[in-house]
């Protein structure tokens, strides 16, 4: 369905990748673990590493939680847009298929000190 | 010489009629349609505007005279608020943060929808609804003077009063309010009748105020009370108003009823997102609490709802498409915003907190089958945070609704312990939202909401580029004042301080 207007109705979205200046935006949550109220907005250039973005910026938000430092990264679990897919750690976000504004969920089953699971 | 005679003073239908319907004409020179060319556009069938009844028939100098006297017994009390230190009669400084997103969320809104009111005046053709639309954009207006007036006492003492005009438009979670309204105002007429009159002031405004109001009189807070007394009055014409516009619309044509029906599902869950910072008020902000978030629905959401919902059932109006979500999201939300508000708590101009074990024994008692299963762990491993000198602090930032704009927060409905993911493309962009009633709400008009300004994406576009403290000054925050935990704000200091200065002789 289209906005019901009384002429054309064009509009200009606001968050296109070319306004990020070379980066892009990534949401990465953690299924299960609901110390962090919402997933977490990252924004980097797409020729970052996979395993690049682990470490520098998704490791370092996750260790408020306990079991931050039980999770093996080798056996996590991936969603990406919600459908299960299998990252490779050595290429660029690009070359996994991470679109501006994509989302990626981690599973770790076994892992829920503070969180119980239905 | 000609005798004086008193002249006869007019009956009140006399009067209606003169000083209301008499003030309408037939154009001659131009058609109707070009006098008022928006009141076609969205579809709605209008065969007799002399249908729309105004129960109250109050008359624009009738008006005035109520409203001068409000003002006058208003500004007698907030005066004796301000030369009686007022502000240190509330229980205690963890009361202020509930006004501060009042002042910086709902008052602009206030404005907003006196904006709203103006314009949709000069668009219906009807001269009954013309003059309560009037009256309603005078109405708006004052309330939010009223409530800037009240509240920039507190401004004298406390932190995070100073910038609520500037924060309306730059900082995160005002903008939850802030698109309601630019959402409402952008739509036709009819549709910013439903939003406003029957979805926010009829169907929710109850949960706003009432509950705010008794707040403020439990917590001390006489110039909150005031400006609630002052409004009240006017609210029982703006819902009359919200009403009779519903029931004009579905009584003037059976076509209206479907696009009738599709307003409601939508600005009921949309009211409903941004009540829920209400919640957190109720079940956390308020140290004196009135009732649960829990409780307030039950009375104003489910009794007063289905009461309405019944009523119009004659008309083939049934309940909000959300209505069931929406009963299964009152036993978590609180929960879910008051955690998301303390992690975020170093980004908003008020203070969070770590709810005390007392706190939490209340939270439990009001929601016996989620907050010990689901909340209390996490408050509790925060609070080990806390104790072991690393407050828990989430610079994560958050993904945004594409809707609501609100940080999704919400878990799948049936599993409290799942994030609600939920994605579209459009166009060849990816967009994101809280809840299948938000994605919805896209998909019917998808151009609308591509433009959202969404505080989280824009702080790494021009002019802020990712830099939080840049961020910061953009926002008018004062970092270490405004923000952060109120166990160590200066609010709580100065308060204990002054209050101690009042109440003792070291």
């Amino acid at each position: 369905m289209s906005v019901v207007a009384r002429k054309e109705y064009v509009a200009v979205p606001r968050d296109r990748v070319e306004n990020f200046h070379g980066k892009q935006l990534v949401y990465v949550s953690w299924d299960h673990h609901l110390l962090f109220a919402a997933p977490f907005l990252l924004c980097l250039p797409p020729q970052t590493a996979f395993g690049e973005l682990l470490d520098s910026a998704l490791q370092p938000l996750l260790q408020a939680d306990p079991d931050a430092t039980a999770i093996d990264w080798g056996k996590v679990e991936w969603l990406k847009d919600n459908q299960p897919w299998v990252p490779d750690f050595e290429r660029s976000l690009a070359d996994n298929g991470i679109a501006h504004k994509g989302q990626l969920r981690m599973r770790t089953p076994g892992l829920n000190s503070l969180c119980a699971v239905s | 010489m000609d005798m004086k005679t008193a002249a006869k003073k007019l009956s009140l239908k006399d009067k209606y009629k003169l000083f209301t319907r008499d003030l309408g004409w037939e154009p001659t020179y131009r058609s109707k349609e070009e006098v008022f060319p928006y009141a076609q556009y969205e579809g709605i069938k209008v065969h007799d505007w002399d249908k729309w009844e105004d129960p109250f028939r109050l008359t624009m100098d009738s008006y005035w005279k109520y409203q001068a006297e409000k003002e006058r017994k208003f500004y007698a009390i907030i005066d004796a608020h301000a030369q009686n230190n007022g502000h240190l009669n509330i229980t205690d400084a963890r009361y202020l943060s509930a006004l501060k997103i009042f002042l910086q969320a709902i008052s602009p809104g206030e404005y907003s929808a006196h904006k709203g009111f103006a314009r949709v005046g000069r668009e219906f053709p009807g001269v009954g609804t013309q003059v309560a639309c009037q009256m309603q954009a005078i109405d708006e207006i004052r309330h939010a003077q009223t409530q800037i007036h009240a509240l920039s006492n507190y401004n004298k003492y406390y932190n995070g009063f100073h910038a609520f005009a500037e924060q309306r438009d730059r900082i995160w979670y005002t903008s939850v309010a802030r698109s309601f309204f630019d959402d409402a105002m952008s739509a036709g007429p009819f549709e910013f009748m439903i939003a406003i009159g029957f979805s926010f002031e009829y169907v929710l405004t109850n949960l706003l105020f009432v509950p705010f109001m008794s707040g403020a009189a439990y917590n001390g807070d006489m110039a909150t009370v005031t400006f609630g007394f002052s409004a009240q009055s006017d609210e029982a014409r703006h819902m009359t108003l919200g009403l009779e516009c519903i029931k004009f619309m579905l009584e003037q044509d059976p076509d209206n009823l479907p696009i009738v029906q599709g307003w409601i599902d939508k600005w009921f869950w949309r009211g409903f997102r941004v009540l829920g910072l209400v919640s957190t008020m109720m079940d956390y902000m308020l140290p004196k609490r009135v009732m649960s978030w829990r409780e307030a629905w039950n009375i104003y959401g489910v009794e007063n709802g289905s009461a309405l919902f019944k009523d119009l059932a004659r008309y083939g109006i049934r309940a909000p498409k959300g209505w069931d979500h929406a009963e299964e999201a009152v036993d978590h939300m609180s929960h879910q915003f008051m955690l998301g508000l303390y992690q975020w708590s170093f980004g908003t101009s008020f203070h969070a907190w770590i709810p005390s074990d007392e706190d939490m024994d209340w939270l439990a008692k009001k929601y016996p089958t989620t907050f010990d299963k689901y909340y209390r762990p996490r408050w509790n491993h925060i609070k080990k945070l806390a104790s072991a000198g690393t407050p828990f602090k989430n610079y994560g930032l958050a993904k945004l609704c594409q809707c609501c704009q609100l940080p999704t927060v919400f878990t799948e409905p049936g599993d409290p312990t799942l994030t609600c993911h939920r994605e579209a493309d459009y166009k060849g962009d990816k967009y994101h939202f809280c809840s299948d009633h938000c994605q919805e709400i896209f998909e019917n008009e998808p151009e609308k909401y591509i433009q959202a300004w969404l505080p989280m994406p824009q702080l790494f576009q021009d002019p802020i580029n990712g830099d939080l403290g840049a961020w910061m000054d953009w926002v008018f925050l004062k970092d270490g004042q405004d923000n952060g935990d109120y166990a160590d704000s200066q609010d709580k200091r100065n308060f204990e301080l002054w209050r101690g200065m009042a109440t003792n002789n070291q």
